[in-house]
């Protein structure tokens, strides 16, 4: 019982100085049926070592992204992460604190939200950005959320292009909100066809770029006819490295910027935690979800930072608060302002164009293997490619070979009927070797 | 016009001038500029490898961003520097206890961040074959074996990022329910006390939100409820312990009164902590009820996440369970990620992926830490330490409900502030001068200048002796008129009160270049 | 000028009341920080939601205390918001509506009404 500082001389005293002579008598008011007379059917305390064992056993039946050519991208991205992040994040005033809600002795934290939100902005390229969402699914189904909030409107078009995943967060989260959601057909290059979809009711309508076959799209033209149609456009980018090279979302028009951060300072961790990125016009602001840190200045004039514009939160507004979020995704957060900050714009942009440069290399090698069609015209640092097999059969066979080849994209959308379809992704990680090893496993494995 | 008149000033009235600061720091506390003012406009402080020709050929057709990202980069020295700084202003629950009431700050175990960052857990992608993440998925599968062995209830869906996504998820299986039997109940009751998220994820699915009166001694008003309960109603929310601190001791009849009416009892779970291992939902009539990691299970706050919400449920509503679906096959663990099989009801996903995994290694390797055991004790201690403070302190402040034991948190309302000239935020402003964070003020809403306090059961007998020593000199000094030392509070934070007002007023929400 | 037990005054001008909130409102409010205000053209209807009001930590719902069509809102308060606490029975108006039935301000209170029940709180 590490964790448990009272003894039972401490318990027995402390009863004492309550009045009561056993701790059952605190559970008084619980029924008594409902009193379980001793502990649950599981396992009792354990060591650290004891603990340790068992989980590095169950690591241990996974492979690591990192021990050998690896290929998956599709929303969430292998890169690397400076030491220093992983240290200052484990601080325990960043670790064990919560959220900054008595600004006098939390000003780490939201010195650190503002310097977020700053650079998130700056990334997107709009003006208001959030201090996170839980990741870039549920930001991207807030936004349409807000969108029919802004409008008074109950439509969303969802691009093709739109990840399957994210596709359907929206359609769980809006649908049951009384919003109509058409999810346009899994399409490579069509980001545009969300126009024909427009309505007198649509409130917004939702691209990706890169979008998740990886093609890279200029959206400038479908922000100005969302808006002739008075509806509101949102841009989503799971891969946050791209904002280093290509055109940002608030450039190209975008009302509400969403993304996910996970690739700018957090691990894979198996799909979560990740961190939502968040950003709108200034216009939009009093809509927005979650938490929003502002500057302000302390009793002798000081400058300090402070949540602000809480009355659209939950904790004030209940039922008619713009999101029920309330826990979101501050350390993840911290960690990529801590990785932003080592970057800064200039190594964002380096990096950002080694993954492009990795990924072309990459398809250049593909395109060299006997039955392997390249799909994406314009990518930055993932691409699809179509395979003369289903490419579940294909990647499941490369595993003995190996190689992690990426993401089938059946595995996304089962229904769509691009079994043949797979996703690659290379970042900075991807060295050559890795590259040589899956273009002789593919070729290898096509050939047999 | 309605009113909420919470009774908090939020503009900074004292000033206490402590003359020109000359230099950047004061003892330990260093100023701290923002990255934007350190001057590393241009640099970076990371290495890149691999840097072949070809950087400049991009094969964008144009789509390239007009400049680069205005932002700064800092060698590393210079990052270490700027986060060490910025982390020596925040409170910590290493530091000092973090009463916050309804927040459960408790001990984070290293352990459990060491596990979590087994490269087999933290460097596994989520897309990645199935086949290569069987350890990842027993992960799960052990997971949810605990919580639906200490809730008594038969399913869980891990994949809610957050104690109010839970809600939202649980609510969603309850709409799932009621829509396969053609009943479209549109209604959810929420008892006045509740958590802000309640009523707010009742709002997203759909429904109107009914408020259910409370009684005079903390608790659901059982006369109310009955009186409200009817066939729009699709749920019921109440939190239980309740945000007042209390058993709902009636809490199987209002489960009985739910179920009768056709709708389900959902359970606010951010106060499980004080029961696990000692009370099991489902024996308490619950339908579903989400659990927060890190309130219970303490994976780390993190100044605001990230949590994790899981929900269990009954086999009632398991069919509506949002996807992923973890599938025991033989030896072979998969996850259903459509809407077919046994899956075919599914709400559909509430979020890309499968979830916090990095949560759940915490989560299980604290569970396992304590075992069955351990767990009972840390909900018979939580309850401990909350009426020895209590007890200690209701010599001189106001127990919201004196009459009997408080479950996990002790609440006071300010009737013992009556006279003194100073609020409950005086009082808690001045208790960070004392080295303490200040307990949950204002709420619940139900009771007057609310404070809030939940020591949990990781603090010593002599740290809570520590606290309510403080807490009673604070009372004191109150009471002996010493006004000024309350409504300047805090004197030695490195901040003074913030102006809250001019932040609201004139939203300042990021760096801009004129301020360069 | 007429009150409401929500703590609304109403200016009548012919067939065009102004509508504000009272001065123990904006006192009892705190610093109002932001004001939502309807856009001219709406219709209102008597004690249905017609504009918010906040302070830092709250948000007030302020209602119609008259029935008819917004013909003004008070730009002033969307930059100023402060002129609620300042001058909230003057500049700090909110509205300006059309009534449809000026007669409906006569079930409204007097001040000497208002003053007794605001001693009733």
């Amino acid at each position: 019982m590490r964790y448990l500082p009272l003894t039972p001389d401490d318990r027995t005293a402390m009863l004492a100085v309550i009045g009561v002579d056993t701790v059952d008598a605190l559970f008084v008011d619980v029924p008594d049926a409902a009193r379980l007379a001793g502990p649950v059917d599981l396992p009792h305390h354990a060591s650290e070592m004891a603990v340790e064992r068992d989980l590095v056993r169950m690591a241990a039946r996974n492979r690591a992204a990192g021990a050998g050519p690896f290929f998956c991208g599709a929303g969430a991205y292998r890169h690397h992460v400076p030491a220093s992040v992983d240290h200052l994040i484990q601080r325990s005033e960043f670790l064990t604190s919560y959220t900054p809600y008595q600004p006098e002795i939390a000003q780490g934290t939201l010195q650190v939200l503002f310097e977020f939100q700053s650079q998130v902005s700056a990334l997107t390229g709009l003006p208001v950005a959030n201090a996170s969402m839980y990741d870039g699914s549920t930001a991207c189904a807030e936004a349409v959320l807000m969108a029919t909030r802004v409008t008074r409107r109950r439509k969303a078009v969802l691009s093709g292009g739109l990840h399957p995943h994210y596709a359907e967060t929206v359609h769980t989260l809006a649908h049951n909100a009384g919003v109509e959601v058409n999810a346009l057909p899994a399409a490579v290059d069509a980001e545009a066809a969300v126009l024909a979809a427009i309505d007198a009711e649509t409130a917004c309508v939702v691209v990706q770029t890169p979008n998740v076959f990886g093609t890279v799209t200029d959206v400038t033209a479908i922000a100005a006819a969302a808006h002739a149609a008075g509806a509101l456009l949102i841009v989503t980018t799971t891969e946050a490295v791209s904002f280093g090279l290509l055109k940002s979302p608030g450039e190209m028009g975008a009302d509400i910027a969403v993304a996910e951060g996970q690739s700018i300072g957090n691990s894979l961790n198996f799909g979560g935690p990740y961190v939502g990125l968040f950003a709108c016009t200034e216009k939009l602001m009093r809509q927005a979800p979650g938490r929003l840190c502002g500057e302000t200045v302390d009793a002798e004039g000081r400058r300090g930072f402070v949540l602000t514009l809480s009355t659209r939160e939950q904790h004030i507004r209940r039922d008619k608060a713009t999101s029920n979020i309330c826990t979101n995704s501050g350390l993840c957060a911290l960690a990529f302002s801590i990785h932003m900050s080592l970057l800064g714009g200039a190594g964002l942009e380096r990096l950002a164009r080694i993954n492009h440069a990795r990924a072309r290399r990459t398809r250049d090698a593909l395109a060299a293997v006997p039955g392997v069609e390249i799909l994406t015209p314009r990518f930055f640092n993932e691409f699809a490619v179509r395979l003369p097999r289903p490419a579940a059969d294909v990647v499941e066979a490369l595993l003995t070979r190996d190689v992690v080849a990426g993401v089938p994209f059946s595995r996304l959308a089962p229904a769509a009927g691009l079994d043949d379809v797979l996703l690659v992704c290379a970042t900075e990680t991807t060295t050559d070797g890795d590259i040589a090893a899956f273009a002789s496993a593919l070729t290898a494995e096509l050939a047999r | 016009m309605s009113m909420v008149n919470v009774g908090r000033p939020t503009r900074p009235e004292q000033s206490l001038d402590l003359g020109p600061s000359p230099g950047a720091g004061r003892g330990l506390q260093q100023y701290e500029p923002l990255i934007f003012e350190l001057g590393g406009w241009g640099k970076t402080g990371v290495d890149f490898e691999g840097v072949e020709g070809d950087l400049d050929a991009v094969d964008l057709d144009g789509l390239t961003r007009g400049a680069q990202p205005a932002l700064p980069g800092l060698s590393e020295p210079e990052t270490l520097r700027h986060y060490v700084r910025l982390s020596q202003k925040n409170h910590a629950i290493d530091l000092a206890l973090y009463p916050l009431g309804s927040c459960t700050m408790k001990h984070n175990p290293r352990l459990d961040e060491k596990l979590a960052r087994l490269p087999g857990f933290a460097d596994v992608h989520p897309l990645q074959p199935q086949s290569t993440v069987q350890g990842a998925l027993a992960l799960m599968e052990t997971l949810s074996h605990w919580l639906e062995t200490l809730t008594g209830l038969p399913a869980v869906a891990l994949s809610p990022k957050a104690g109010a996504h839970g809600e939202l998820c649980g609510l969603l299986a309850i709409r799932g329910a009621h829509d396969a039997r053609g009943e479209a109940r549109r209604t959810v009751l929420v008892p006045t006390s509740a958590h802000g998220t309640n009523p707010a994820s009742a709002a997203q699915v759909g429904y109107q939100v009914r408020e259910i009166a409370q009684t005079a001694d903390g608790r659901v008003d059982l006369a109310d409820l009955a009186a409200q309960l009817g066939p729009d109603v699709a749920a019921v929310m109440v939190t239980n312990p309740n945000t007042c601190g209390l058993f709902e001791r009636d809490v199987v009849e209002i489960a009985r009164l739910t179920h009768a009416a056709g709708a389900y009892f959902y359970c606010d779970g951010a106060n499980f902590n004080a029961i696990v291992g000692r009370v099991r939902p489902a024996d308490l009539g619950v339908d579903a009820m989400h659990i927060n990691l890190h309130k219970t299970f303490s994976t780390p706050h993190g100044g605001g996440g990230p949590g994790a919400g899981p929900v269990v449920l009954s086999a009632a509503l398991a069919p509506y369970a949002p996807t992923p679906w973890l599938i025991r096959e033989g030896d072979t663990l998969r996850l259903e990620e459509g809407a077919v099989g046994p899956a075919a009801a599914t709400q559909g996903r509430v979020s890309a992926f499968h979830g916090q995994m990095g949560m759940y290694v915490r989560a299980l390797a604290y569970m396992m830490s304590h075992g069955a055991d351990g767990l009972r004790q840390v909900a018979e201690d939580a309850v401990l330490n909350a009426n020895y403070v209590k007890a200690r302190l209701s010599a001189a402040m106001s127990p919201a409900f004196p009459e009997g034991p408080c479950m996990h948190e002790a609440l006071f309302d300010d009737t013992w502030l009556d006279g003194t000239g100073i609020t409950t935020l005086d009082f808690a402003k001045a208790m960070i001068d004392e080295g303490f964070h200040p307990m949950t003020m204002y709420f619940p809403l139900v009771v007057h200048g609310a404070m809030l306090i939940e020591p949990t059961e990781t603090e010593s007998r002599l740290e809570l002796d520590r606290f309510c020593d403080t807490l009673l000199g604070l009372a004191a000094a109150a009471r002996a008129g010493e006004v000024e030392r309350f409504r300047g509070a805090p004197f030695h934070a490195p901040l003074r009160r913030l102006d809250e007002t001019l932040a609201a007023r004139k939203p300042k929400l990021r760096w801009t270049p004129t301020a360069r | 000028m007429r009150f409401t037990k929500d703590h609304e005054w109403v200016e009548i001008d012919g067939d065009v009341a102004t509508v504000g909130i009272t001065a123990y409102a904006a006192e009892q409010l705190g610093d109002v920080v932001f004001v939502d205000l309807p856009e001219p053209g709406k219709a209102m209807t008597a004690g249905e939601p017609m504009a918010v009001v906040e302070s830092v930590k709250a948000a007030s719902d302020v209602y119609a205390p008259l029935t008819g069509d917004v013909t003004a809102a008070n730009g002033e308060l969307t930059d100023n918001p402060q002129t609620v606490n300042d001058q909230p029975e003057g500049a700090g108006w909110f509205v300006k509506i059309k009534l449809s039935d000026p007669h409906q301000v006569d079930a409204l209170m007097d001040r000497a009404a208002y003053e007794t029940f605001l001693a009733t709180l």
